[in-house]
């Protein structure tokens, strides 16, 4: 017996929608396969995992500040991506933008006015972008492999940002500490509640209405779909592919550079040596959970967060290692890839024979 | 070479008819397909599909696209299962569960599209493909000895990449020779031959076939079907719908059987068609090739006139593609290189052109003309939105406009469907050409150019694209179509260019043309009589 994959003539609709769940699922059996691997109770692992974090209002306001960044970078991943830009450097891009949009609090401390955030928004989003457009130019002048050069460009930015925060941006009252000074309250994003969440979180359901609007309904968002699918359609149409890689790649810089200023604004209100947990590929896991459609990144990036969250939650209650929730996040990334399969195959189980050819 | 086949089919006619079932079941029988069915999901591709082909036979595979001729083929080459039914060879029940179990029976498949490494050597890749190649000399000896036996001289050591289509045609050949098959299945291998290369192939064949070797051929080329081949099995649908001796037939009633019913001869309203002024003109372009694959476009000139069907004949991959890409637009030339209407336009885009009223129906129809993911609607949209037809407002595609014209291409040019919108890719080849063609003749637009109108259509949407080109010509268009099909052209252009190695011979009027001249141009002579009026000038 064998299993046979059967093309499907069009894509399944209710596989698409399903992969996901059927992926989150999995990532559940194979996690607490993990927990039993590793001496503890799987389920009370899974439990402290993946639903104590939405029990008290503390941890679910901590799950909405972690999502906000992953979501933000994911949507603009998901354009480059639905356009065949292999984006991986959106880490870099983040850290990048962060550091512009820190220009103004730490070089012009004293400059307060209304104008303050928007600016600084402005040139995290800025940063960001410029950032993005390197790998971007480096393809469509050079046919580099963007996959390359925009990882590579995350260590440069990361250590960028650690020089600084070591050297020339170090808070002058910070008895040698690297870190830079403490943002003024004009330079802060106003908080919501009563914890480190801030208006971070609805500027990201914001992005998502907007590009889930683009996507569906616009010439642009045809164009990115007809070109990722299809380049020389994607001509034929009059569509550019060099201007679409810039685009893309400007887009999802400058997303995650506001993603970036927005966190260390908002969350952090200082330049560390280390501002993300990894956000910028955690964003890719989160795109590709969310099938690439804001809408649904937005949930996906909600279960990401939760895999951070959580991750810490065991390491704490359990005393299990802290690389758990990389190890279930790149779980999660293999079922979905995988489980994408059947979306436009079908599996057939064909009744056993044998494996040459041969006179019966 | 017909008179060397006629005896043949005499041969045929005197044992055939009444006696036909004795003589086929007199022990001679190769292969045996009984009741072979194969379903994909919802489609039963093969139904119950008999086929018996003797040795020593060249055994026509008639159909419409769709009809489950490649299905079958694949059951007896090994890459499809049958669900049901039985394969008998020499006698045995056997089962092929793969291509190489099919060759170690005796089975040689030679595809329409080579599957040759363009960087190595004739020899490296027949050795390649050989389970036990042996010595380099040796075998280059072989296939010297093998290909000028059976009249299709190779040399082993040149490379693929410098060779033209019909040379690396024999490379597959003699690649299935030198493993001694007893049967040899082809797909369409005519398509990309000039009418000399085909005659030469025909010779082949019929040395094979004299020599007990089968062939099993596809093709839709009725008039060469009909011609050397000695018994035909028609599908429709997946079914064997009638068996004939094509000698007996003529290419219009074999045409009727694939396509169970009259298939409508296109019909020029009027002989010579008024012309208007050129409203499509190529002067001396050139374009570089663009890999090392591509073809260099040298000097071309051509003027398609308002009123008129102009072809552009030509072996594949002499510079078709590249001339394509530049009249649409998707490689930019010199603004002086082209012009439509009057306009230098060598330099536009490809939307610009569409907005002069210009259309273009590329060769590829999934992937360049249509995106194979993508529902009808969009693709509608694909190249629509830059024309005037209200599709897009402010940035925002209207999908209820993109529908209307969707169901408008659908009715006029009977495209087929299972359900509503589909995506692109579900559509048969036919009913996605249909689509393709119509969403632009749907414009009327002023200017068409068209690349292998119907390639790999069925007879019945190939004489509907064709009669809708003429039409669209006689309404006072330009209508430009580059084809391999030698009948096509014939059929609906009124004056001829041949392209070769990127070069364009003068147009001439179809009534003064003949196959043999457009086939010395194909092969090469085109080039000479440009560079010849060149110097002239």
């Amino acid at each position: 017996m064998r299993i046979e994959l059967v093309k499907r003539t069009e894509h399944s609709r209710l596989m698409a929608v399903l992969s996901p769940v059927i992926a989150v699922f999995l990532t559940l059996i194979a996690a607490a396969i993990l927990f039993q691997l590793s001496g503890k109770d799987p389920l009370l692992g899974l439990f402290t995992f993946f639903i104590e974090p939405l029990t008290d209002t503390w941890s679910l306001q901590e799950l909405i500040v972690k999502a906000t960044p992953l979501v933000l970078i994911a949507c603009g991943l998901a354009v480059c991506y639905l356009s065949n830009n292999w984006n991986i450097g959106a880490e870099g891009q983040f850290v990048f933008g962060a550091l512009c949009g820190s220009f103004i609090p730490i070089v012009f401390p004293d400059f307060e006015t209304v104008l303050t955030l928007p600016l600084m928004l402005l040139l995290g989003a800025l940063g960001g972008a410029a950032w993005g457009l390197i790998p971007a130019i480096l393809k469509t002048r050079f046919n580099t492999n963007e996959i390359l050069t925009s990882l590579m460009l995350v260590y440069v930015a990361s250590l960028i940002l650690d020089y600084l925060v070591r050297g020339p941006w170090r808070d002058p009252d910070g008895y040698n500490f690297p870190e830079s000074r403490l943002f003024t309250d004009a330079a802060t994003l106003p908080v919501i509640g009563d914890g480190r969440m801030s208006i971070a979180a609805p500027i990201a359901v914001v992005v998502v209405i907007v590009l889930t609007i683009v996507l569906a309904k616009t010439l642009k968002g045809f164009e990115i779909r007809v070109m990722g699918e299809s380049p020389r359609a994607g001509s034929f149409a009059g569509f550019s592919k060099k201007r679409l890689t810039l685009f893309a790649f400007a887009l999802a810089g400058g997303l995650a550079g506001l993603a970036g200023t927005m966190e260390v604004s908002g969350s952090l209100g200082q330049l560390l040596p280390t501002i993300s947990p990894g956000y910028g590929f955690t964003a890719i896991i989160v795109a590709f959970l969310g099938r690439l459609n804001p809408a649904a990144i937005l949930i996906a990036g909600l279960v990401l967060a939760l895999s951070y969250i959580g991750g810490e939650g065991v390491q704490a209650s359990m005393g299990v290692s802290d690389k758990i929730a990389a190890v279930i996040q790149g779980l999660l990334l293999f079922f979905v890839l995988a489980c994408d399969t059947f979306i436009l195959y079908r599996p057939r189980i064909v009744p056993g024979r044998s494996a040459t050819g041969s006179e019966i | 070479m017909v008179g060397g086949m006629k005896p043949l089919a005499e041969n045929e006619k005197k044992s055939g008819d009444t006696a036909q079932t004795d003589r086929r079941a007199s022990g001679d029988v190769l292969l045996d397909g009984k009741s072979l069915t194969k379903r994909f999901g919802e489609i039963l591709a093969n139904d119950r599909v008999d086929l018996r082909i003797n040795k020593g036979e060249i055994h026509a595979l008639l159909g419409e696209n769709g009809a489950g001729k490649s299905t079958l083929v694949k059951m007896f080459y090994g890459a499809l299962e049958p669900d049901a039914g039985e394969i008998i060879w020499q006698g045995k029940p056997v089962q092929i569960d793969n291509p190489a179990a099919a060759r170690a029976l005796g089975i040689g498949m030679v595809f329409q599209h080579f599957s040759l490494f363009e960087a190595l050597t004739v020899v490296e890749n027949i050795a390649l493909a050989l389970p036990e190649p042996g010595n380099m000399k040796a075998l280059a000896k072989r296939i010297e000895s093998i290909s000028s036996e059976y009249g299709l001289p190779l040399n082993p050591q040149d490379i693929v990449a410098d060779l033209p289509v019909g040379i690396r045609q024999r490379i597959e050949i003699v690649r299935c020779l030198l493993q001694e098959p007893a049967l040899i299945i082809m797909d369409e291998p005519t398509s990309v031959l000039t009418p000399q290369e085909a005659d030469r192939l025909f010779k082949t064949l019929e040395r094979l076939a004299s020599e007990g070797c089968a062939v099993l051929y596809i093709s839709h080329r009725l008039e060469e079907v009909k011609r050397i081949c000695h018994h035909a099995t028609i599908l429709r649908h997946g079914k064997v719908v009638g068996e004939c001796d094509p000698s007996k037939e003529t290419p219009s009633s074999l045409a009727n059987m694939m396509v169970g019913s009259e298939v409508i001869g296109v019909s020029h309203s009027g002989k010579a068609p008024e012309l208007g002024p050129a409203r499509l003109r190529v002067a001396d372009l050139s374009a570089p090739a663009r890999n090392p694959f591509a073809t260099t476009l040298n000097d071309l000139n051509l003027a398609v006139h308002a009123g008129e069907v102009v072809a552009i004949a030509g072996v594949a991959g002499n510079g078709q593609g590249e001339l394509f890409d530049a009249l649409s637009g998707e490689v930019r030339v010199t603004p002086e290189m082209i012009y439509i209407d009057g306009q230098a336009c060598g330099a536009k885009s490809i939307n610009w052109r569409r907005q002069q009223n210009a259309a273009f129906v590329p060769e590829e129809r999934l992937g360049h003309g249509a995106v194979p993911g993508m529902t009808l609607t969009n693709n509608i949209v694909l190249t629509r939105h830059g024309t005037n037809d209200g599709l897009v407002s402010a940035g925002f595609v209207s999908e209820g406009q993109s529908g209307e014209l969707e169901q408008k291409v659908k009715t006029h040019f009977d495209v087929r469907m299972s359900h509503d919108n589909p995506e692109a890719r579900s559509l048969s080849g036919g009913n996605l050409q249909k689509f393709v063609v119509g969403r632009e003749l749907d414009r009327k637009p002023g200017v068409l150019v068209v690349n292998q109108p119907t390639w790999g259509v069925d007879a019945g949407a190939a004489a509907l694209i064709r009669q809708s080109l003429i039409d669209l010509a006689r309404s006072g268009s330009a209508v430009l179509v580059i084809s391999q099909d030698l009948d096509e052209i014939f059929e609906i252009a009124d004056r001829i260019a041949v392209i070769s190695r990127g070069f364009l011979s003068e147009a001439e009027a179809a009534s003064g043309m003949t196959r043999e001249r457009v086939g010395l141009l194909m092969a090469g002579s085109a080039e000479r009589s440009q560079g010849n009026d060149r110097k002239a000038v």
